[in-house]
């Protein structure tokens, strides 16, 4: 289970967090898409192994949705940070602070399905 | 000194012979002391047979002595209701009144039924089941099968203790309080690090209790006591017993199951979720069978447990002891023995060392045979070079195997292995992350490079604090064996699983090389042991199949739990309603007090229906729709969601996020409004009021209130942030109450307060706010049932006096209370749907018949231009429709499905029936449903064909809205 740095709230389970969706799916022009754009904005994902940057939001806590930067394979959470153009973020360093700072007690593992018998 | 094997009058440093216990083995009451497990008090009874194996129905006995036990897996029953089906009898401490009996063979493991099985072994060797039951099919020989197999049965009791579940926050976990572990614990703490130190036994000192050796110039035992008490008078340090660390996840999470005594009859296992910022790995290693001849039999123990179980619950597993081993670890045990008055002989595989000074040795020699069935009667040794076999009568073969490092958490963490020739075992390659293995589990076998590995790896930066000492050993060899060259003989190589050094040749004639296939394929590994003890030979028989080093074949995965955790643990107190909290309406007490019948609706308690004297349930439901419909009705809408939404972009922000326009929404009125996903698909529906320029209350459906919450602020997060908006979820801070029905008016008038409710300033989807007495309220004209509504909302707290009052002022007109299960039907009646059962996950608003937004709408907005895909205007949408059955006294079933008949004559599914009820207001059966092209057989008035459960039914294609078409019974 992940430990995750949120922003705000510092870090917490992975159980108080819902996974968004990865950065950079950006919504096009809708009038201006065809089928196609369109349905690569809705279904298609980058997904790459490495570090990866994601939207996540701490929904069992302050609600805050924010950035995440993680590596798929190693799970390690490289930082995390407030959205930008979030209004709350002028003068707050919030973003550095928790971003800068080292995965909490990282492991360099990939763990397979818990407890499987067969 | 006795000649029989079992208890010796003195010793067993676990013991409390002052204190005798008492227990039942398959009904026959048996003596113990606390101190003792399952395993030692059967042992010291002379109790042989534990089990019968999985396959061939073989008897089987004690192998361990810890968590790598195979076969003694019993079931046990405590005094207080706790009933464990498969208990590993090495873990289970004694307790006075236990009834344990076997889990496997019947009706009992000593007199089993399918014994027979054993002598067919020709006919069923590995991968057996695979080949014959797989004609005609497998699951009609499953039950039978499943019936014969298995280790243990599941309770049907209820299970009577919660367990704890705690969470913990350490610098450092050390797992194992062996010489590693406590050096390292003791290092760590003495740097001021938070320590948490585990260990699975009862007693902490691992093999030091075993195998004492002085450390530091005192006794094992003494340096043990010291150093624990040292570690106990430290703050930082937390010290369990009892505990196994069942595996290893992300960031530095522990999962430790802690079994506990039961004093106060509460929580006999606490579940840890530990957060450590390093781990370190003290497990130890696991004693390894040897493969030879009939090595399963009952009284083939290892030498490890034989001695252990002599030092630490006095018990002498034989009288007369073969012991063979393949190391200097081996020779302990005949020593131990001897000592306690058994008379040991050694066979060592090794040709290259001397006899022992005073014990016979059979060097450089093998057992080829053991006799007897339900017990040890013999061996017969034979030198491996060649020459005369021996025949020597024994009630214990010990054997020592080999040591294999215990690096399961290590693999958890995503450590990689190595192999290591002298060893003849898998090593851990370097650390994992922030996990380091130390000691036995590292590959040292000597107490003096357990205790520095241990002392290094707790040490932070270079302290003055010396590593703890002890004398040198002579280095530890393993002589390599794999298994006897004899094809006819059975020589098992996992007894949990019944496989034999054969299956594992046949896996290979089968070309079921890969260790993951070897194992799936011969079971090898699999069950409540995963392969602990058996997993290392079945390897290094497979390289020798292929040729190629062990390490080339590799192992198969470790997985979490590293022994099985009981579902109670993970479950802890997350049961019921505190699994899933049921949340009460805020006038609950007015419910009970009137007789309502309660059921669970989205995880709110809400009254279902309200039953008058000698009424069932439909009667009842069908007196308050007529009730509603011809007088007026009180209901209690309290979970209706509310999102407040305030800021100058409010309108802008709803109207880009709602199918419907909100921007030209005046205030002080209400409209009903879909919400889409951006693949245009219906969320839900509900409606919206505008109390202010920039003020907005959305009253999503009750069951969607926090989703439709969670996606007001993921649009506002992620999608606009900026729009100054902001947005609040207080759907529980007002209580609401329906007022509904032709003479709601009357009731509703009676109301002290401050504000219009004539139908001029307050009609049909209007909203006002004001005042009730002192009290804040908001008053909604929208329906739910078709007929004449008013929405009353007070603060929350207000609820239960507001429902008197309402309840009160509504006594002449007779006023009814009125139950969810009514509301549905009359909400059916008039073909309102409910999104979610009326709709499904491709349901988008045209299969509503609604269309004009879209049309009209001049901007985009979520989910717009998802439904300008073709897929969106394909003709055999499932669009609603009312279903009205042609065929008197035969309703149309909720779940029927509309047919057609393909090209095959098979039935294709067109659509299916999501709402059916009995109409009390038309006096006749009514369905909504979803059907492709649902539209145009509306139209056409077609007649369809349903099937439900192997009848069809016959029905006519009508307007979704039963009663009042024209909404005239709403307004005034």
């Amino acid at each position: 289970m992940l430990l995750i740095a949120c922003p705000w709230c510092g870090p917490r389970d992975e159980t108080e967090f819902r996974f968004g969706i990865e950065a950079g799916v950006t919504r096009p022009e809708p009038d201006a898409a065809d089928d196609r754009a369109w349905a690569a904005y809705l279904f298609l994902r980058e997904n790459h192994r490495g570090r990866h940057r994601e939207l996540w939001c701490h929904a069992g806590g302050c609600g805050q949705w924010f950035l995440a930067e993680r590596d798929t394979v190693t799970h390690r959470i490289e930082r995390t940070e407030v959205l930008p153009g979030h209004p709350s973020t002028e003068g707050r360093t919030a973003g550095e602070q928790h971003g800068a700072m080292e995965a909490p007690a990282p492991s360099e593992t990939v763990m397979g399905g818990a407890g499987e018998q067969a | 000194m006795s000649t029989r094997a079992g208890r010796v009058a003195q010793g067993g440093s676990a013991l409390d012979r002052s204190r005798p216990l008492s227990f039942t083995f398959g009904g026959r009451r048996l003596k113990g002391f606390a101190g003792d497990s399952l395993a030692s008090a059967l042992l010291a009874n002379g109790q042989a047979v534990l089990a019968r194996s999985f396959k061939y129905h073989r008897p089987r006995g004690l192998w361990g002595f810890g968590a790598e036990e195979p076969n003694a897996i019993l079931d046990v029953q405590y005094p207080d209701g706790r009933h464990d089906p498969n208990a590993r009898a090495t873990l289970v401490p004694l307790e006075d009144g236990q009834a344990v009996k076997t889990v496997h063979g019947w009706p009992s493991a000593g007199r089993d039924v399918y014994g027979f099985l054993d002598r067919l072994h020709p006919l069923i060797p590995a991968g057996f089941y695979y080949k014959t039951f797989i004609r005609p099919n497998w699951h009609l020989f499953e039950p039978r099968i499943r019936a014969m197999a298995g280790l243990g049965v599941v309770p049907v009791e209820r299970e009577p203790l919660l367990r704890a579940q705690r969470h913990h926050h350490t610098d450092v976990l050390v797992v194992g309080a062996g010489p590693a572990g406590l050096a390292a614990a003791r290092a760590a703490a003495a740097a001021g690090q938070r320590v948490l130190l585990v260990d699975d036994q009862p007693a902490p000192g691992g093999a030091l209790l075993v195998d004492p050796t002085d450390i530091d110039g005192m006794p094992a035992a003494a340096w043990v006591d010291r150093v624990i008490a040292d570690l106990g008078a430290m703050p930082n340090v937390t010290f369990l017993p009892s505990t196994t660390a069942m595996g290893l996840f992300d960031h530095g999470l522990a999962i430790l199951a802690e079994r506990r005594p039961v004093p106060a009859g509460f929580a006999p296992e606490y579940l840890w979720k530990v957060r450590a910022d390093r781990t370190i790995l003290a497990t130890g290693a696991i004693e390894r069978p040897l493969v030879f001849p009939d090595n399963d039999r009952p009284g083939v123990m290892s030498a490890f447990a034989a001695r252990a179980y002599l030092a630490r619950h006095g018990v002498r597993a034989g009288q007369a002891v073969v012991v063979l081993t393949g190391n200097d670890s081996g020779w302990r045990t005949a020593e131990a023995l001897a000592l306690a008055g058994s008379e040991p002989v050694i066979v060592d595989l090794r040709p290259d060392v001397a006899p022992h000074p005073s014990i016979p040795t059979h060097v450089g020699s093998v057992v080829i045979a053991v006799q007897g069935r339900v017990g040890v009667a013999g061996v017969v040794v034979e030198p491996l070079a060649g020459g005369p076999r021996t025949e020597l009568a024994c009630d214990l073969v010990a054997v020592s195997g080999g040591w294999t490092p215990t690096v399961h958490l290590h693999m958890h963490a995503g450590g990689k292995l190595r192999f290591d020739e002298r060893l003849d075992a898998f090593v851990p390659a370097g650390e994992a992350g922030s996990v380091a293995t130390v000691g036995a589990a590292n590959g040292r076998f000597d107490t003096a490079g357990c205790l520095a590995d241990g002392h290094r790896a707790g040490s932070i930066g270079s302290g003055s604090f010396a590593a703890p000492e002890a004398e040198a050993e002579p280095a530890y060899r393993q002589a390599r064996w794999r298994k006897l060259d004899r094809p006819k003989v059975r020589q098992w190589v996992d007894l949990q699983n019944d496989v034999t050094a054969k299956d594992v040749s046949l896996a290979r004639q089968e070309n079921y090389v890969s260790v993951e296939h070897l194992k799936r394929y011969t079971t090898l590994g699999m069950a409540t042991d995963q392969g602990k003890t058996s997993n290392l030979n079945g390897l290094a028989l497979m390289a020798d199949e292929l040729a190629v080093p062990v390490e080339q074949v590799g192992t198969t995965t470790f997985r979490p739990p590293f022994t099985p955790v009981s579902f109670a643990a993970i479950a802890g107190s997350r049961r019921e309603a505190l699994l899933t909290p049921l949340r009460l309406l805020p006038a609950d007490r007015e419910h009970v007090r009137v007789g309502a019948v309660f059921d669970d609706y989205g995880g709110w308690s809400r009254p279902a229906f309200y039953p008058q004297e000698g009424e069932g349930r439909a009667e009842a439901i069908a007196r308050e729709v007529l009730a509603t419909r011809q007088g007026v009705a009180l209901f209690d809408g309290s979970p209706l969601g509310k999102i407040e939404l305030a800021g100058k972009d409010a309108a802008v922000f709803l109207d880009r996020l709602f199918y419907h326009s909100l921007g030209d929404l005046k205030p002080g009125r209400v409209r009903y409004v879909f919400m889409l996903t951006e693949h245009g698909k219906l969320y839900d529906d509900g409606v919206v009021s505008r109390l202010a320029e920039d003020r907005f209350l959305l009253s999503p459906s009750s069951s969607h209130a926090t989703g439709v919450h969670a996606l007001v602020e993921e649009w506002r997060q992620t999608g606009w942030p900026e729009l100054g908006v902001v947005a609040s979820n207080v759907t529980t801070a007002w209580a609401t109450f329906a007022v509904t029905g032709p003479k709601a008016r009357v009731v509703v008038g009676r109301l002290p307060v401050d504000v219009d409710l004539s139908a001029q300033a307050l009609p049909h989807m209007g909203f006002v706010q004001g005042r009730l007495g002192d009290v804040p309220v908001r008053i909604a004209r929208v329906s739910f049932t078709g007929e004449l509504s008013f929405e009353i909302s007070v603060p929350a707290g207000y609820g239960p006096s507001l429902y008197r009052l309402l309840a009160d002022l509504g006594k002449e007109q007779g006023i009814v209370p009125l139950g969810s299960e009514a509301l549905l039907v009359l909400r059916a009646e008039k073909g309102y749907v409910l999104v979610g059962r009326d709709t499904d996950g491709n349901t988008e608003p045209q299969d509503l018949g609604i269309t004009a937004p879209l049309r009209k709408k001049q901007h985009d907005f979520v989910g717009r231009r998802s439904l300008m895909r073709p897929v969106s205007r394909d003709e055999r949408r499932l669009e609603l429709v009312g279903l009205l059955n042609t065929v008197p006294d035969e309703p149309i079933p909720t779940g029927a499905h509309m047919f057609e008949r393909d090209a095959g004559g098979s039935r294709r599914s067109r659509g299916y029936v999501t709402s059916a009820y009995q109409s009390p207001t038309l006096g006749r059966p009514i369905a909504l449903g979803i059907v492709a092209d649902g539209r145009r057989l509306q139209a056409e008035g077609a007649r369809v064909d349903l099937f439900h459960l192997g009848k069809v039914y016959h029905a006519k294609v009508v307007s979704p809205v039963f009663y009042d078409p024209a909404g005239e019974r709403l307004r005034g």
